[in-house]
């Protein structure tokens, strides 16, 4: 009998492995999503809100990261802000939810659904539940400093963030460096430094990191080009290399950039390697002087 | 005293007699869900581990339980009948209503063990998961990983539980196991529904049907009310009274149903 067993499982998972070598049958984009209207779902839900929230946000996550990295025959993120609003109204506390999925749906394509209006829509939802939480007031204008560029938006919300009972001081000053110098590196370096010190999630601080390595990149690509125009007064012609500015003294050591990748060098551009992994780097907004 | 002790007496029996019948596996099959889960989570989300196993640890305490109360909870009664056990059961010095009481007890006795193994299982996984977390993300959560508030939700679960328990003890006092887990869980399932019984109005224009169905908020049992999973996890506020109003609502209508089975048990004609 055991070896009917074990024989009868194997030819199981035989026929499963069988079955995947002849590829996946194509899915509806919509398909997943069996009930989209979160006023039914609460009701349904029954005792389970919070377990079935966690359930939309893991989907929601599954999707975004799916999508993104191009696993899903159809790239699409149309059910990310549905799975994102049913994982809210189960559970209007929370407040990852809220953040991720606003951070997800303000990516421009192909690495998000560019849908800032979404994101802000999700982050009202989350002030209509918690009307003091300064988070959601500084995600909102994260959204407007990053995706939208309107900077005096930025600025309010953050002001209306450094109003809230729990707010960090740093809150207030930001608000004001917006409104005066928005889009601006000085600005931005200052957002990413305050996020990098006061997040709670290894998902942020790394964000954080990155975008400090590529606002350092930025700086490093402007020094490195006047160097590069420096070469080109002095001998009439653009440096064929690297090594050719090292020789003759204009830079010294590796020229990399802050991961480590060398810095490309066509003609008189200085560029990212196509590989790093600071790619694309920001559009630089209307800095005011 | 007497009467306490058969009472007594019978819910020990049924106690054993659930653990004969390896009832207790299921405490297994959660410590298997959670540690799985714990490992499995951290893969699959982004930084929410800890909110997710609190929901998961009460979610599943809940369904544990309420699988137990409503599939053993019918046979409590059917089975001494099938079996024609009752005959012998109540030539005995025992009334009925002990035969009853005593039922109750002994499933309620095997619902706070369960439980009880379930919430120290459910704590070392948490506090485990907490040490794999570093310490100023800890110290950004709304509770810590094993904030005692959440044991708030685990006794209303067992008030709930013992609920549970009781409409399935009525149910089989006089109907068979099928129908009585039917019934059982389509009263837990409209039991879930109250808030929306309270405010037809706002759904039907007839005025007839507002009123019906606002005593019908009253009357059945309101089981949402004993659900406060979701305040717990983000420590929010739960008043004292709000706890104390609620598990007597519980010990009222458990009272209630009780007394009704013991009512319609001892009508029962075994002849």
């Amino acid at each position: 009998m055991p070896v009917v067993l074990v024989m009868l499982m194997a030819s199981a998972i035989g026929l499963q492995a069988l079955r995947e070598r002849g590829g996946e049958l194509p899915t509806g984009a919509d398909s997943l999503l069996y009930v989209r209207s979160p006023g039914a779902v609460q009701r349904l839900a029954l005792s389970y809100k919070s377990i079935l929230a966690d359930v939309y946000w893991i989907r929601a996550v599954q999707l975004y990261g799916d999508t993104k990295l191009g696993r899903t025959a159809y790239r699409s993120y149309s059910r990310l802000y549905p799975l994102l609003e049913l994982a809210t109204t189960l559970d209007p506390y929370f407040d990852v939810a809220y953040q991720f999925g606003a951070l997800f749906l303000a990516e421009a394509p192909p690495g998000g659904p560019g849908r800032p209006d979404l994101a802000i829509a999700l982050l009202q939802r989350g002030l209509e539940a918690q009307p003091d939480d300064w988070q959601l007031y500084q995600a909102i204008g994260f959204v407007h400093y990053w995706t939208t560029q309107d900077y005096a938006a930025a600025a309010d919300w953050f002001g209306r963030a450094s109003r809230q009972p729990k707010a960090p001081t740093w809150m207030a000053p930001l608000a004001a460096v917006t409104l005066a110098e928005g889009g601006n590196r000085r600005s931005s370096r200052l957002l990413w430094q305050q996020i990098q010190q006061s997040a709670t999630d290894d998902w942020f601080r790394n964000e954080a990191d990155r975008r400090l390595k590529q606002l350092d990149a930025m700086d490093q690509i402007d020094l490195l080009t006047k160097v590069v125009t420096a070469f080109t007064a002095r001998f009439g012609r653009a440096p064929a290399s690297w090594a050719e500015l090292a020789r003759t003294g204009f830079v010294r050591g590796a020229v990399v950039d802050p991961t480590g990748a060398p810095y490309r060098l066509e003609g008189s551009t200085v560029t990212l390697d196509p590989a790093s992994k600071l790619l694309p780097l920001p559009k630089e907004g209307g800095a005011r002087p | 005293m007497s009467a306490i002790r058969t009472v007594g007496t019978v819910a020990v029996s049924v106690f054993r007699e659930s653990v004969r019948d390896k009832v207790l596996y299921n405490l297994v099959a959660f410590a298997v869900l959670l540690m799985a889960a714990s490992y499995l989570i951290g893969q699959l989300t982004a930084g929410q581990d800890i909110k997710i196993i609190k929901d998961l640890g009460l979610a599943a305490i809940a369904t544990f339980g309420l699988m137990i109360a409503v599939f053993i909870g019918i046979g409590l009664v059917w089975k001494e009948v099938e079996r024609r056990s009752i005959y012998s059961l109540l030539s005995k010095p025992l009334s009925r209503a002990e035969f009853i009481l005593g039922k109750y007890c002994g499933l309620g006795l095997t619902l706070v063990v369960n439980v009880v193994v379930m919430v120290v299982a459910w704590y070392i996984v948490l506090a485990y998961m907490a040490t794999t977390v570093p310490p100023e993300v800890r110290a950004a959560w709304p509770a810590p990983a094993t904030d005692l508030g959440m044991l708030r939700a685990v006794g209303l679960i067992l008030v709930e539980l013992m609920l549970v328990t009781a409409i399935a003890l009525f149910f089989s006092t006089f109907s068979s196991p099928f129908l009585s887990a039917g019934l059982t869980l389509g009263l837990w399932v409209i039991g879930h529904f109250n808030a929306d019984l309270k405010n037809f109005e706002a759904v039907v224009d007839s005025r007839a049907a507002a009123w019906f169905a606002h005593g019908l908020y009253y009357v059945l049992p309101n089981f949402s009310a004993f659900d406060i999973k979701q305040q717990v996890v983000y420590a929010q506020a739960v008043p004292a009274s709000y706890l104390a109003t609620t598990a007597l609502y519980g010990a009222v209508y458990i009272a209630l149903l009780l007394a009704a089975s013991v009512a319609v048990f001892s009508r029962r004609d075994f002849k």
